[in-house]
């Protein structure tokens, strides 16, 4: 593995220990679970065997301690809620998200990706002018709000697509596109700018000189050039896709790990909470990992840096 | 023909100029809001309720936006919340611009372990889902005017500190800078005045695009239930309430999205032209 590759490892680590070392100060924050675990007028030897079983009754830098411990091990305790290890409660929802992500992500690489590269080949035409137009609206539009449109569309209307829920393909329709809206939008608009900063680039005249087709020109010399910070956007973009769903998820009732993490947060299930945060950090760092060992494919000056 | 080319060449211009009108025009609303007669945006009137939009202009009075499942007037609540929204995002881009601007001046001007720390900093909270980290927070500390702004604020600061870091890097080796030192300028000065002036120009440009994340996040946030709470209008709250009458009543949910749309763009189109008026490189085709 190159260096830089390394060092990139190893802030990626730091950065997940200070996302779940924030996480587990906040949720100390947020209450006693013992209170909220016990029915109402349980005693106080009841909450004082409670807090001591959880661990709660010792100091915060020693239950700080252990849960750094667990968790190293993957065990960020029991869920309140569901009486299973919190760590499997959220992996079981990864699929949901990541399915989602996926679709989302393939929406706006590939017609993100297809306007953008439009807009530049044709540039000064109408079609520059209505992709600018569709992505300038598209970033715009709240993601929740937007879902919400659609189903008042296409779900309460026309009744082609359900309003929620998770399973078939027809479920997947409404939230992807909602997902991806603002991902398309943001990709087209990149890809264009940056396409059209690299055509004016010697080297494409060069091409050109040597008398070589637009069309080898645009995929060889102009598409991978410019394809370098659309990267760094998508691989942002992905680790939000990923983390940052929960109101897509909400809106539309997947069982998804955003939309689990913020029931966690309303019912005070803390292990949930803290698990939860730590995959989707995790998977974020990951995510730019691969990003980063992307770039020393496309690009060779990267290459011979490391 | 010859017009569209003109339109489209002219496009950066006009299309910031719209948002900035837009903006301005919002602004207004927001501002002159509690004196514009409409109805009160917190009072119901059961006998009216779920009224359908209208076009007869008999004075504001008569619900041009329609109303919403309490019978209270959609246009005056959507102005209402305008100003919820704009105090809070306004407050919480200047808040973080400012702790952004000052750890990002910090780090690049010292470097060694200011520099080291800032930056580990920054990849924990790029590593961390802003929409999660606000709502927790917002959970652990209440959802009033102050924690809002500051919790908003706290997913902002990390976008000033990285460019201005990027710049001070750059413009700490200039020759007006080596020369203020030389002539003994101590720290503050020599970053007040000589650094200061010099990295504000890209934190402009950020602070448009941190103001439009922030208001689709606070919409995000109270939308969820943790915004601002009731009987204070927000535009996410009234998103959350339509939902329930989707079938039945569209307005109730179509329009404050639009508002919150139209805000969006506003300020996204200004910044769009902001960043091409700023840098002569960007976008001259």
């Amino acid at each position: 593995m190159p260096r830089h590759l390394t060092s990139r490892l190893g802030e990626g680590l730091i950065a997940i220990w200070g996302v779940v070392t924030i996480v587990f100060v906040v949720s100390r924050l947020l209450g006693d679970p013992a209170v909220l675990l016990l029915p109402i007028g349980a005693t106080e030897a009841q909450m004082h065997e409670l807090r001591t079983q959880l661990g709660l009754d010792q100091p915060l830098l020693q239950q700080y301690l252990t849960f750094l411990l667990h968790a190293l091990k993957g065990d960020f305790g029991q869920s309140f809620q569901f009486a299973r290890p919190a760590l499997d409660v959220v992996l079981e929802r990864l699929p949901a998200t990541a399915l989602l992500a996926g679709c989302a992500l393939a929406i706006g690489v590939l017609i993100g990706g297809m306007a953008g590269a439009l807009a530049a080949i044709y540039r000064g035409s109408a079609i520059e002018g209505l992709v600018l137009l569709v992505a300038l609206l598209g970033q715009a539009t709240p993601s929740f709000w937007l879902g919400i449109m659609l189903i008042l569309l296409f779900a309460v209307q026309l009744g082609w697509f359900p309003t929620g829920g998770y399973g078939e393909w027809q479920n997947l329709v409404l939230p992807s596109v909602t997902l991806a809206c603002f991902t398309t939008a943001s990709i087209a608009r990149l890809l264009r700018s940056s396409m059209l900063d690299v055509m004016r680039d010697d080297y494409v005249r060069t091409a050109y000189a040597k008398g070589l087709s637009p069309r080898r020109v645009y995929i060889w010399h102009v598409g991978r050039n410019s394809l370098i910070p659309v990267i760094t956007m998508t691989g942002i973009l992905a680790g939000e896709l990923l983390g940052g769903a929960a109101v897509t998820e909400t809106v539309f009732a997947w069982p998804g790990v955003g939309r689990l993490i913020v029931q966690a947060i309303e019912t005070k299930d803390f292990p949930v909470v803290q698990a939860g945060v730590a995959v989707v950090a995790t998977i974020f760092v990951l995510v730019n990992l691969l990003v980063d060992l992307l770039y020393t494919l496309i690009d060779p000056r990267i290459r011979q840096e490391s | 023909m010859r017009l569209l080319s003109f339109l489209h060449r002219q496009r950066a211009n006009w299309l910031g100029l719209l948002g900035a009108a837009l903006l301005v025009l919002l602004l207004v609303l927001a501002l002159a809001g509690p004196w514009l007669g409409l109805p009160d945006p917190t009072r119901g009137d059961l006998k009216a309720r779920m009224m359908a939009p209208t076009l007869s202009w008999a004075g504001l009075g008569a619900h041009p936006f329609g109303t919403d499942q309490l019978g209270r007037d959609i246009l005056s609540r959507i102005i209402a919340g305008s100003r919820v929204t704009l105090t809070i995002a306004g407050s919480a881009v200047i808040l973080g611009g400012i702790v952004g601007v000052f750890l990002g001046l910090v780090a690049g001007y010292f470097g060694g372990w200011y520099d080291r720390i800032l930056m580990r900093l920054v990849d924990i909270q790029l590593a961390f889902p802003l929409m999660l980290l606000a709502l927790l927070v917002v959970a652990a500390l209440g959802p009033s005017l102050h924690n809002l702004i500051a919790v908003l604020a706290l997913t902002s600061w990390v976008r000033y500190a990285r460019i201005v870091r990027a710049q001070v890097l750059t413009v700490r080796e200039r020759e007006f800078v080596q020369a203020a030192l030389a002539m003994g300028a101590g720290h503050a000065r020599l970053l007040l005045r000589h650094i200061l002036p010099n990295v504000l120009t890209p934190v402009f440009v950020v602070a448009t695009l941190e103001l439009a994340r922030t208001i689709v996040l606070e919409a995000g946030l109270s939308f969820l239930g943790l915004g601002i709470q009731p009987p204070s209008p927000s535009w996410g709250r009234m998103l959350a309430d339509g939902r329930t009458y989707i079938a039945s009543a569209w307005w109730i949910i179509t329009l404050p999205g639009l508002a919150l749309m139209l805000t969006v763009l506003s300020v996204n189109l200004l910044g769009d032209w902001l960043r091409d008026w700023l840098d002569p490189r960007a976008d001259r085709h």
